[in-house]
């Protein structure tokens, strides 16, 4: 079997390459990771104007071929054919943005000198027109003697025009060089770029300049910052009160699948196992999906829209201070989605130093995977009531609980920075893109993304802990007529127990080490393994049954109890999956095993201090 | 005068860098955005609530982020016979 032809989308950073990516293929996309690097592979499927197929490939954005990071560096070793597991792509598509033309079109021209069948897209003509830009793709095309088709990714306007290019520049399998121009010096380029940008031009008229209107309010110094804060909060707020709705729907497809699994078993085992194992388990982790999705919909715009890099300016001075830059802002920012793709963001970042300070310390950002057990305890502890202003008094505890993170996250960069990461602070310099409309498509894209990935964990990872942790709960069990609890005897209670020797100085019951020893595969498996544990704890009294978990919580735990769980979860490295990239980033157990260490402590520490000062305070 | 004095909203020619003071990496950086000898800059904004501010500069068409530290290397004039509203992509001086 032959394989369909490569073709690779190029183009600097902010072109919108990832949008056009996205408007070709659609949901055919599939993510991997290049072989012994980190970079994510994204490619996808398309079909030729002649209904070939083909096979593309979005390269991550690159301003020259002359690398400064690991990302950059792959897009330079696949265009040469240099890439390992990638082939030589047939043809290239160059994604230049039509109102950046001059720097775009000198990356254009290196490109070129590539020799490969290559197609420019002009794109966000739209954009250019709102700048008061009028271009000439004919005329640019007739300069350089290859196809430039105007795009509009995010509309999908130009995309058959493209296709139709390809498609006769695809030809059957063999790569048809085209013949390699001398090559340039780099101000060759840049000069050779102003020329062919200014022909291209037909006319323009003073622009609207609608970005640095807004960048007067983004950017300013006092309004900035409170408007970046103001952004987070509301945020924050949105996770609890626009998930209500959805998550009382999910709550009534569980306890119906929950009451048809007890209408169809008898008493025993079997039941015990649908019923306090699979549905409750999973069903608790499932119903989180609403607000994971909110918090991912608000991290999506913020990239998409172009704010996330004013947010990276706002924070470049509180980060310079413990020795970071900017930049690290946003791999820490997405970290709050999850810390996986947080510290893969990171790759961006040249300087080494810098890099594994961000590793070290996205863990303690808080991640959509904290929100279940955040929203259970809170839910069950933090009366649903308003506070001065008409504030949330849920919503502001879950925002304090990031802020902790946060704050702690600082803490230990500006330590890291004087002691294992020393070195010369990093500067901070970054192209700011134009604000721009994100496209309904592309969020919806990404959102579904987010639920496939969340719903695989729930149906993996998570089932698997729960069934391991059902099966440990249920044996031995206790004898005929003992007044034991049937969780105190089996065998998971008698290890928690023991655990329970080192966590309960810092406030914590039996019932809360049981669910620590699976949560370290992830940390809402902690709410799947409490919901478990109190099901088959509540065995078949018929009150008890009833009781959702947060009742159940309340009923067991102490409030001070409750608040040195939270705090434990700010920071307790609690996933398999971030110590995994940690080790893949790194290139080793060194960094991942230090990292596991100073959080450990980081959160008894914390979860001590909680504890005993709730106690003090008489909560 | 270094760029970190020029007064926001105010265009100027860059005459000269000190490469030298700069890293390989920030050096290139800043020349694929278009910042070189005989380009064109203006400052737009400062951070600076949150500790001493980066800067936002626009360069032809872009805007770009820097530190204070790379403003510094940057040696820029400003003279009768910059036009006031420099069209973007404009020849070098």
């Amino acid at each position: 079997m032959t394989a369909n032809p490569l073709v690779a989308l190029i183009g600097n950073p902010n072109a919108g390459k990832s949008a056009l990516f996205n408007a070709l293929t659609g949901a055919r996309q599939k993510l991997g990771n290049y072989p012994g690097v980190t970079v994510e592979r994204k490619s996808g499927r398309a079909a030729l104007a002649d209904g070939r197929p083909i096979e593309l490939v979005d390269l991550p954005g690159t301003y020259s071929l002359t690398p400064t990071s690991p990302d950059e560096q792959v897009t330079r070793d696949v265009v040469l054919g240099k890439q390992a597991g990638e082939r030589l792509p047939d043809a290239l598509i160059i994604v230049a943005d039509a109102s950046n033309l001059e720097n775009h079109l000198r990356f254009a021209l290196e490109v070129l000198d590539l020799g490969l069948p290559t197609i420019i897209a002009l794109n966000m003509v739209d954009l250019a027109a709102r700048d008061g830009l009028e271009l000439s793709p004919d005329a640019l095309s007739a300069a350089l003697g290859v196809p430039v088709v105007s795009t509009v990714a995010v509309r999908k306007r130009g995309l058959e025009h493209l296709l139709g290019a390809l498609t006769l520049l695809v030809g059957e399998g063999a790569v048809a060089l085209r013949p390699k121009p001398a090559p340039m010096s780099f101000t060759e380029r840049r000069d050779w770029a102003r020329k062919l940008a200014r022909a291209t031009i037909v006319s323009e008229t003073p622009s609207r300049r609608l970005t640095h209107a807004v960048d007067k309010v983004a950017l300013h110094p006092v309004i900035g910052p409170i408007l970046l804060f103001a952004l987070l909060f509301v945020m924050f707020q949105a996770v609890f009160s626009w998930s209500a709705a959805p998550t009382e729907l999910i709550e009534g497809w569980f306890s119906t699948l929950s009451d048809i699994a007890t209408g169809n078993t008898q008493p025993g085992y079997l039941r015990s196992f649908l019923v306090d194992g699979v549905i409750n388990g999973v069903g608790s982790v499932v119903v989180l999906l609403p607000q994971i999705l909110i918090l991912f919909f608000f991290i999506l715009m913020l990239e998409a829209t172009g704010y996330m890099t004013r947010a990276a300016f706002i924070m470049d001075g509180l980060m310079a201070r413990v020795g970071l830059s900017g930049r690290a802002f946003i791999p820490l920012l997405s970290s709050f989605a999850c810390a996986v793709p947080g510290i893969m963001a990171t790759r961006s970042i040249s300087d080494p130093k810098d890099r594994l300070t961000t590793i070290l310390i996205a863990p303690m950002m808080t991640c959509s995977a904290r929100l279940p057990v955040y929203a259970v305890i809170i839910g069950a502890f933090i009366p649903a009531r308003t506070v001065a202003g008409g504030i949330g008094l849920q919503g502001l505890v879950l925002f304090c609980l990031y802020v902790g993170g946060i704050v702690g996250a600082m803490l230990a960069a500006l330590v890291l920075r004087r002691t294992v990461a020393k070195g010369k602070s990093s500067g901070f310099l970054m192209e700011m893109p134009k604000y721009q409309w994100p496209s309904v498509t592309d969020i919806l894209l990404g959102l579904w993304q987010r639920a496939v990935i969340f719903l695989k964990r729930a149906g993996t990872i998570i089932f698997t802990s729960t069934i391991i942790l059902w099966t440990l709960l249920s044996f031995p069990k206790p004898p005929e007529g003992s007044t034991e609890s049937p969780v105190s005897y089996s065998a998971a209670g008698r290890i928690a127990s023991g655990l329970n020797v080192i966590m309960a100085p810092v406030g914590f019951n039996r019932d809360i080490s049981l669910a620590l020893i699976p949560a370290m595969a992830a940390r809402e498996v902690a709410v799947s393994a409490l919901a478990t544990t109190y099901s088959i704890d509540a065995g078949d009294d018929e009150g008890r049954v009833e009781q959702s978990l947060g009742e159940r919580l309340k009923g067991n735990w102490s409030l001070p109890t409750a608040l040195a769980f939270l705090a434990w979860f700010v920071f307790a490295p609690q996933c398999i999956s971030t110590i995994a990239v940690t080790r893949r980033e790194t290139n080793g157990w060194k960094w991942p095993g230090f990292m596991v260490g100073y959080l450990f402590a980081l959160a008894y520490i914390a979860a001590g201090v909680t504890y005993w000062t709730a106690v003090a305070a008489g909560l | 005068m270094r760029l970190d004095l020029l007064p926001p909203g105010r265009a100027a020619y860059i005459d000269r860098i000190e490469w030298d003071s700069l890293s390989l990496g920030e050096a290139q950086r800043l020349r694929e955005f278009g910042i070189d000898e005989g380009s064109t800059i203006e400052t737009l904004h400062r951070g600076g609530l949150l500790g001493r501010g980066a800067l936002a500069c626009q360069v032809g068409r872009m805007t770009i982020a820097m530190r204070r530290e790379h403003a510094l290397a940057i040696h820029v004039r400003t003279g009768p016979d910059t036009p006031p509203q420099p069209a973007p992509g404009a020849p070098a001086a």
